[in-house]
């Protein structure tokens, strides 16, 4: 019999289709109520880091080079009180088979899915990891499709996201386009039931596994070059994938002392689903737009449970803005001779002021880069913003207005970061949590999850739950 | 006029407006949920705006109205932006490139 098609009868079958897109079940690590067993399901994988390493390297992923940002470092101590100004460093992910931090996801999840026998993969993004999971199927010798957000509704799209496509397609992917709306979701599961790919999310444990890596060769970097730790690490926020995995990488590398900061670009005010907005973001990931749901509540993608679950690991949340990150793209292709894509360059945005509060001995290291090309440089993103009416131009970048201006610093000097309340994050994120419970009292295994799940302790989640008026 | 085996790009509306039932933006609810996607076209002959059937780079056939015959993308490096230069020379400026720095 034909299954039928519409809308509410896939969004009906949705548990079964992402329980055979993945061949795991979700439901083996639930509790009934709000805790589940995330490192269950982590270990759920079966692969050790080493493992995961070895997959990588096979496919020409992992050990980029740590390079260290001389002129960057030099300029951030010209605004740094005497004795002030951490040496920056930045891993050179964009030196990865596709070009960004992606392909580590992407090559755990699709050598799994090869493991169990699937014909193909699909994922579900409009950003780099697309083109990480079309290279790594075609080094696996499988099809892929990929299903992107990219357009408004007078078929006009992101210069970066149509980059992303042509790069898909130029790794023999096919691309199914769409326009603005959260039935992606729904498009993404009707194909993939109708194909019976494996599902690469960006947030099964695969995709998560991937990134351990990263955290791991930071430490493992540094302890060869400096003979210490990093004392600070600054990961890009958007899904939570790279906060989360580096963080672990750096915990089971034994550097458990290390700050780790996730930083967005603030794009308070528009709204991520909406049409006329859509183009008015001059940026398309990495911002506060993902960053800030997904830390608050990760269980909303296209797997049951998300394994990425940055509120666990992140000592700082830290925004930055539009205008600092592009301003950041070019001082590092102008300073550092690195012309890269402005994406990953959020992290070393917020970096650049943040180095000035650590003393100049201290080792601060930005995760990625990534990398650039037609569409995907401030050059086309300017310009795509300016022929949208978004005013661009010098001044304090505390006057920027997402949506209406791109503020490019005046000066260096100007580069902030605004701290997040993570206090207001976690009590966000134990709220959503609660409808989980089913209306019963929540459960001492629950407590103790949230207390994980917000990096706060019991006293904090029950004071939470005493503020909503939840039963325990 | 576009003939069986050339590579196209159709375009179909997945959701009209009114079939919209996720929870939307207003500006949102008013539009399509639109697709665009490339294959093979499988039609002998088809004009522009036609309803058509295409294989797909997976091989997934897939229907909708015929919108380029050999697409191609234009996305670029931009227009000029003479912000970019202000930014390099105040850089260099501070930074003091080729001098005593």
């Amino acid at each position: 019999m034909k299954l039928a098609k519409d809308y509410d009868s896939v969004m009906g079958r949705s548990a079964d289709i992402m329980k055979a897109s993945l061949g795991l079940d979700f439901n083996d690590f639930e509790s009934g109520s709000v805790a589940f067993d995330y490192e269950g399901l982590m270990k759920a994988t079966g692969y050790t880091i080493e493992e995961v390493d070895k997959i990588q390297s096979r496919t020409g992923v992992g050990h980029t080079q740590l390079l260290e940002l001389r002129n960057i470092t030099k300029l951030a101590r010209k605004y740094a009180k005497p004795g002030y100004g951490a040496r920056i460093f930045a891993k050179d992910e964009a030196a990865n088979a596709s070009g960004s931090f992606k392909d580590r996801r992407a090559a755990c999840a699709v050598a799994h899915a090869k493991k169990l026998g699937y014909k193909g993969v699909i994922a579900a993004t409009s950003g780099n990891y697309g083109a990480a999971v079309a290279s790594q199927a075609a080094m696996q010798g499988m099809k892929c499709i990929i299903v992107q957000e990219c357009y408004d509704s007078h078929g006009v799209g992101q210069p970066e996201i149509v980059e992303k496509a042509r790069k898909c397609e130029a790794l023999g992917a096919e691309v199914i386009q769409l326009t603005v709306g959260p039935e992606l979701f729904y498009e993404h599961l009707s194909v993939m039931e109708d194909s019976g790919y494996f599902n690469a999310s960006l947030y099964s444990p695969f995709g998560i596994a991937g990134v351990e890596t990263l955290g791991y060769e930071i430490a493992m970097d540094c302890r060869e070059k400096f003979g210490k730790d990093p004392d600070m690490v600054v990961c890009t926020q958007a899904g939570g994938g790279m906060v989360t995995g580096t963080a672990r990488g750096l915990i089971k590398a034994g550097a458990t002392d290390t700050t780790v900061v996730a930083a967005s670009i603030d794009l308070t005010g528009l709204h991520m689903a909406s049409d006329e907005q859509f183009n008015k973001k001059s940026c398309t990931t990495g911002h506060t737009g993902f960053g800030v749901p997904h830390a608050t509540n990760p269980d909303t993608g296209d797997v049951p449970r998300s394994a990425a679950r940055p509120l666990r690991y992140m000592d700082r949340y830290v925004t930055t803005t539009q205008g600092e990150v592009m301003y950041m793209t070019e001082m590092l292709a102008n300073l550092e001779g690195l012309e890269r894509g402005p994406a990953g360059n959020t992290a070393l945005a917020a970096a650049f002021a943040l180095a000035q509060e650590l003393p100049e001995d201290a080792i601060l290291v930005v995760t990625e880069t990534e990398y650039t090309g037609a569409g995907k440089h401030i050059q086309p993103q300017l310009d795509f913003a300016r022929d949208n009416g978004i005013e661009i131009v010098f001044g304090d970048p505390k006057d920027d207005v997402p949506g209406k201006n791109i503020v490019l610093p005046s000066d260096p000097g100007l580069f902030r970061v605004k701290d997040m309340d993570l206090d207001k994050l976690r009590k966000s994120l134990i709220k959503r949590s609660v409808p989980r419970a089913n209306g019963k009292k929540l459960t001492a295994e629950d407590i103790a999850f949230l207390a994980a799940d917000t990096r706060s302790d019991e006293a904090f989640v029950k004071a939470a739950l005493d503020e909503l008026g939840v039963e325990y | 006029m576009a003939k069986k085996g050339e590579w196209v790009r159709i375009h179909k509306v997945v959701l009209a407006a009114a079939d919209r039932t996720a929870k939307l933006p207003d500006d949102t609810k008013k539009v399509d949920f639109e697709m665009w996607v490339k294959g093979t076209l499988q039609n002998e002959t088809a004009e522009i705006g036609d309803e058509v059937t295409i294989i797909t780079a997976t091989g997934r056939e897939e229907t909708g109205k015929l919108l380029e015959v050999n697409p191609y993308y234009t996305h670029s490096y931009g227009k000029f932006v003479p912000e970019i230069i202000d930014i390099d020379k105040k850089l260099r400026e501070i930074m003091q490139f080729g001098g005593e720095n």
